[in-house]
């Protein structure tokens, strides 16, 4: 309860702010523009998905690391009233997740409204890449708040990390992957790679999305071996577990620097 | 009064006369004194008309071997309770039509077919229905006949226990025309036989091949759809074919193709829709064919050219949305890619001349390095492997150099 409260402040804020609605802006010019110049309403859905996948998890953990060194003095004020820090961790946490979660499903969720895309594309596909990006969202907040938290006082420390994790994570382990298949390319890597994949959250994000838009590319050779397990029962459970790993590991870890944290 | 009576007189002369050159009607029923088909051929004469009356007929081996008109009614089935051959027809001009045929046998050592058509001119089959029948149509040495407006289907489950449904085998001038086929192994298949239209067919779930075709100079294909076949269609060892208006869909898996061909030489591939298929066209030591006009939309590879492929030609094709477009074997290009439209292409149109103003490399980077390392697959649409295409396009490496379209269209072809 007192949770919801710091959130309804939070929210306030954000939108005081206008960063937050600027986020929104951006994504509703662009799937605008997908749809009207892009060229009907799969090709747009998968440009946003893209697009989804590189920003969604820049913008979160910039916004995650940098919203917490905002509201240092907000923070320390509430520390001063008699409110448990996990309430008040929650708080900060929904408050920055739900509002970015929601900025990019109203963003690029009106103009696929109103155009009548959704329809066009299927609600699950388009239900899939929604909830991949909140999930993203989720989970790059719980990132930024972990390095915001661990570089309190450095603040450009923790700016960095949270830019070099996102380097990382996006293009970085990609080359890795590419580096491991061609060094070892005698060897039969179909499962290693199913296995590479689900620990790298964009991957499994960007996994997703082949599964919804590139399912003939897919069909053919290796293709049917991901297809078969992500297609799979134990694939999808082991994959959104996976996502729900990555979204609790990074929040539950932040609680408890959050609660250790001398301020 | 007389004069009328003799006029009427001579009418009447003049219709027996004509009837009894169009031979006499011989009625088959269940519970009539002709009850088998096989009686009904004993006591025909030449150009006699059998028909079939509502029921089924329990007969296999049915040798026709006079040229015979054999009509069914509404519900007339001739079953061969899954053994041997339906009928077999080794006479000219023989015509069977409206009705239905069932359970050729299936075998190991013969090609049990609903029909067999053997060293016959001038057959015409046509709306009959052949359902759960080993092979279904079967020509062997025939020539001049049409196959018309049948409906083909099959329930086998695996190629060795299932026939094809419309087989050619050493045959001239057939038509085949507005058919369907179902559940057969190959939908349609042809071996040494010469100018031979396929026209609006649709063949669709075979086991294998939609279409399958060897040895088979001067035939034409138009209008006919393949759709989730086993393995999509297959020509093989050909020269001059020509295939227009054909739609090739749904064809998904590890050794599916919406087209292949292989050693086809001088053929013409015109206003087709490759649609939706694991790969659209793979082309393999074939040369100087023209592929024109044709839709490639959604597909996984749109078209796979090996480097033994020579002076082909690909000439205003759309290609749309493609997971990969082209995608080869070598460095090397002895291919024509001219004035297609591309819908990856990123160029721009500064005199707007409707023609984009830098080439276009249809081969991608990722396209070249999953023909290496499939499980690359997995890295599909990473941020990495667009930086990669990129730099790749600005300086070819690894990808063919020679392969560019120098006139990339910026508008959908109509």
């Amino acid at each position: 309860m007192k949770a919801l409260t710091i959130v309804s402040y939070q929210w306030k804020d954000l939108f005081r702010d206008k960063w937050l609605i600027g986020y929104a802006l951006i994504y509703l010019v662009l799937t605008d523009a997908l749809i009207r110049f892009g060229g009907g309403g799969p090709k747009a859905l998968l440009s946003l998905s893209n697009i989804m996948l590189l920003f969604v998890p820049l913008v979160s953990l910039i916004y995650g690391v940098l919203y917490l060194y905002q509201s240092r003095e907000f923070v320390e004020l509430l520390l001063a009233q008699p409110l448990d820090r996990k309430s008040l961790f929650a708080g900060l946490y929904g408050g920055l997740t739900i509002p970015l979660s929601l900025a990019f499903v109203v963003g690029a969720g009106l103009p696929l409204f109103y155009t009548g895309v959704w329809i066009q594309t299927g609600f699950g596909t388009v239900a899939t890449v929604f909830g991949l990006g909140i999930a993203l969202s989720l989970i790059f907040v719980g990132v930024g708040f972990l390095f915001g938290l661990k570089y309190f006082d450095e603040r450009v420390k923790g700016f960095g990390f949270a830019l070099v994790s996102w380097l990382f994570l996006a293009v970085l382990y990609d080359g890795l992957v590419l580096l491991l298949v061609s060094t070892f390319s005698a060897y039969p890597l179909e499962k290693a790679m199913i296995g590479l994949s689900v620990l790298n959250p964009i991957d499994l994000a960007r996994i997703g999305v082949l599964l919804e838009f590139d399912i003939s590319a897919l069909m053919g050779y290796t293709g049917a071996v991901f297809n078969r397990f992500f297609g799979s029962y134990l694939g999808f459970v082991i994959a959104l577990s996976c996502l729900v790993l990555w979204i609790a590991v990074p929040a539950w870890r932040g609680l408890n620097l959050f609660n250790k944290k001398d301020f | 009064m007389w004069t009328r009576f003799r006029q009427i007189f001579f009418l009447v002369l003049m219709m027996t006369a004509v009837q009894a050159a169009k031979g006499q009607s011989i009625r088959v029923s269940p519970d009539g004194t002709v009850n088998t088909l096989e009686q009904a051929l004993a006591l025909a004469d030449s150009n006699d008309v059998i028909r079939l009356q509502e029921g089924r007929y329990l007969e296999r081996n049915i040798v026709i071997d006079k040229p015979v008109t054999i009509e069914g009614e509404r519900n007339a089935v001739v079953d061969a309770e899954g053994e041997g051959f339906v009928l077999i027809v080794r006479a000219d001009n023989v015509t069977l039509r409206n009705f239905e045929v069932q359970n050729a046998g299936i075998s190991f050592m013969d090609d049990n077919a609903g029909i067999l058509v053997e060293e016959a001119k001038g057959v015409l089959i046509e709306n009959l229905t052949l359902t759960d029948n080993f092979f279904g149509i079967y020509l062997s040495k025939a020539s001049d006949s049409t196959i018309r407006n049948n409906t083909l289907i099959a329930s086998g489950e695996r190629e060795t226990q299932s026939g094809n449904g419309i087989h050619l085998w050493y045959s001239k001038n057939i038509t085949i025309h507005n058919n369907t086929i179902k559940g057969h192994r190959d939908g349609i298949y042809f071996e040494f036989v010469e100018g031979i239209a396929i026209t609006d067919n649709l063949s669709e779930e075979n086991l294998r091949y939609g279409q399958h075709f060897m040895f088979s100079d001067h035939c034409t294909f138009t209008g006919n759809t393949f759709k989730n076949n086993g393995a999509g269609v297959a020509v093989m060892y050909t020269d001059h074919v020509t295939m227009t208006g054909n739609r090739f869909e749904h064809n998904w898996g590890s050794a599916a193709y919406g087209l292949l061909m292989k050693e086809i030489r001088e053929s013409k591939v015109y206003n087709n829709t490759f649609e939706n298929n694991s790969v659209g066209m793979y082309m393999e030591a074939s040369s100087r064919n023209r592929v024109k006009h044709n839709d490639f939309i959604n597909n996984g590879w749109a078209l796979k050219v090996m480097a033994n492929s020579m002076d082909n030609q690909f000439v205003q094709n759309n290609f749309i949305e493609n997971s990969f477009e082209v995608s080869t074997n070598s460095r090397q290009n002895f291919n024509i890619f001219t004035g297609n439209y591309w819908s990856r292409y990123m160029g721009y149109d500064l005199d707007r001349d409707g023609v984009g103003d830098v080439p276009h490399h249809p081969v991608r980077l990722f396209s070249v390095l999953i023909e290496k390392q499939p499980e690359m697959l997995i890295l599909m649409r990473s941020l990495l492997i667009g930086m990669l295409d990129t730099a790749e396009r600005i300086m070819p490496v690894l990808t063919p150099e020679e392969l560019i379209d120098k006139k990339p269209q910026m508008a959908r072809i109509q």
